[in-house]
């Protein structure tokens, strides 16, 4: 993909959460944003996915311009699949019914094609003997694989993955990591937002680094990670791996 | 040894009688047998019955049931229309009220304080107010004379006022990751509620509608201020044309518990299988 974003603001009130951010990738596969809490990771991935509409700025995907407008935003939301923290699913449907409910009622799948279409990526993800259990069933892991079905299953352009570990166990975030990474061999395209350091830097061409709403530092990791330029950057990771 | 025996088995004995009425908060979490359930209601309307027969006994009155069964009829007439009254009110309502809590979450501000004075007013005023000015004043005012007509619309605006809070609180009680996850998806606003807000809601607002039904039914009876012909002004007739008060009274009571009492029985049911599902 090639992302360019142009001199991004987003203030929620008096907080001014991105200011003045700009970036340009160009064939760039998996972009992890990281960073200290509150320093706009998240609202930046949130403005990529559509979802926040930024005070000033603009963001091109793939030389086409995002436009802030409710209408078009529907539109490109529908071409991107995003995979929030946690409580992603829909208590009330089962796994399947999470995976088919976009596919016919976004996308206009017949209900036949849905329910293949769901099928044949639940049984590659492992996931179909889950598939009729509700929610509240699952362990987190699955819940978070299931919520990743989902979201590959309309075929979307880019995947957006926000902080999709942090309110995993250990174990199932080693599930669902290896499932990301799974996507990441297949050549999908993802932005991703992680606090999961060696991951980042297993699966991401680029790295950003986003301190205080503004982008600090980006590279490839080897680069960002290992021979920080940034004195932020630097003391960010030292706390990191502290522990 | 065998002092201690006979000792510990009377203990055993008053032990059991004990269990037959009364649990210890250690025991709160076993479910009683069926019969001590059954020892226990009977013994309960024993004691009202006593109550009852009490206060009756004093009472210096000539009972004549002949006269109102006579009647019969009235009463039963009444009551169908009371049926008929409350159902189609409550289906009226529903409308109403669902219609009101989405006015009240319209972008449009003029919409959310028109849906707001609707619910303040109608649920702070009298339904006999209400009742009476639906009547006198508007229906008159636009020629409307059919009095079951303005009877259902009144108590069928009464009621969606509840109804509409009732609604909002089941839609506010969905979390907002649930309204951001739609938003991912592309869903419209319209499926938001239909596919996600809707579903969900639906097992916080059934038991409330369900005891919102219940009341329904009996507020109905301030419907005979206007003189329609529902079950208590039916019983109201009969008490006039027989001079009696109770013999019209107890059966008017009876008839509205076997309306009601299934429904509040169903709102039980209702909540102990939502409990299980969330």
């Amino acid at each position: 993909m090639k992302l360019e974003i142009r001199n991004l603001s987003k203030s929620f009130g008096q907080q001014l959460v991105l200011g003045d951010v700009s970036l340009l990738l160009e064939k760039v596969h998996t972009l992890a944003l990281i960073g200290p809490s509150g320093g706009g990771k998240s609202t930046l991935l949130r403005v990529i996915a559509g979802l926040e509409r930024p005070d000033e700025g603009e963001v091109w995907l793939n030389d086409n311009e995002i436009v802030f407008q409710e209408k078009s935003l529907r539109e490109h939301r529908r071409t991107v699949g995003t995979v929030f923290q946690s409580f992603n699913l829909f208590p009330h449907l089962t796994g399947f019914g999470n995976v088919t409910l976009p596919l016919e009622k976004v996308h206009g799948y017949s209900s036949q094609k849905a329910r293949e279409t769901a099928t044949e990526i639940l049984e590659r993800f492992q996931l179909m003997e889950h598939a009729h259990k509700q929610p509240a069933q699952l362990s987190g892991g699955q819940r978070q694989r299931i919520a990743i079905a989902r979201a590959v299953a309309i075929r979307p352009k880019l995947l957006l993955f926000d902080e999709p570990t942090s309110a995993l166990d250990p174990e199932m975030t080693g599930e669902v990591l290896d499932l990301i990474e799974e996507l990441r061999e297949e050549g999908r395209d993802f932005v991703l937002v992680t606090h999961q350091m060696g991951f980042a830097h297993r699966v991401a061409d680029q790295i950003a680094i986003l301190s205080q709403g503004r982008i600090v530092e980006c590279g490839p990791p080897a680069q960002v990670l290992d021979q920080p330029k940034e004195e932020v950057t630097r003391q960010f990771l030292s706390r990191i791996l502290k522990y | 040894m065998a002092r201690v025996e006979t000792t510990s088995s009377a203990v055993g004995f008053w032990h059991n009688i004990r269990r037959c009425f009364w649990q210890s908060p250690e025991e709160r979490q076993m479910r009683p047998a069926w019969w001590v359930v059954a020892i226990n209601w009977v013994l309960a309307f024993l004691l009202l019955s006593l109550v009852a027969w009490y206060a009756f006994a004093n009472l210096r009155y000539n009972w004549n049931w002949d006269a109102v069964s006579n009647y019969a009829g009235f009463f039963w007439r009444g009551w169908f229309t009371t049926i008929l009254i409350s159902a189609m009110a409550l289906v009226l309502s529903t409308l109403i009220g669902v219609t009101a809590a989405l006015l009240r979450r319209s972008g449009f501000f003029v919409l959310r304080a028109l849906s707001r004075i609707y619910v303040e007013t109608i649920r702070g005023t009298p339904l006999l107010v209400q009742v009476s000015f639906a009547f006198y004043v508007v229906a008159s005012a636009i020629h409307l004379e059919n009095r079951l007509v303005v009877g259902i619309s009144t108590l069928a605006i009464f009621s969606g006022a509840y109804i509409s809070e009732i609604v909002r609180g089941g839609i506010e009680s969905i979390g907002a990751s649930q309204l951001d996850s739609a938003r991912a998806i592309g869903l419209t606003r319209v499926q938001t509620y239909r596919y996600v807000i809707f579903p969900q809601a639906i097992r916080v607002i059934l038991p409330g509608l369900a005891g919102m039904f219940a009341s329904l039914i009996k507020d109905s009876s301030l419907l005979s201020v206007i003189s329609i012909g529902e079950f208590t002004w039916n019983a109201q007739q009969v008490g006039g044309l027989t001079y009696s008060l109770f013999e019209t009274y107890i059966p008017l009571a009876v008839g509205y518990l076997v309306l009601t009492l299934p429904i509040t029985l169903w709102t039980q049911w209702l909540e102990r299988r939502t409990k299980f599902e969330t």
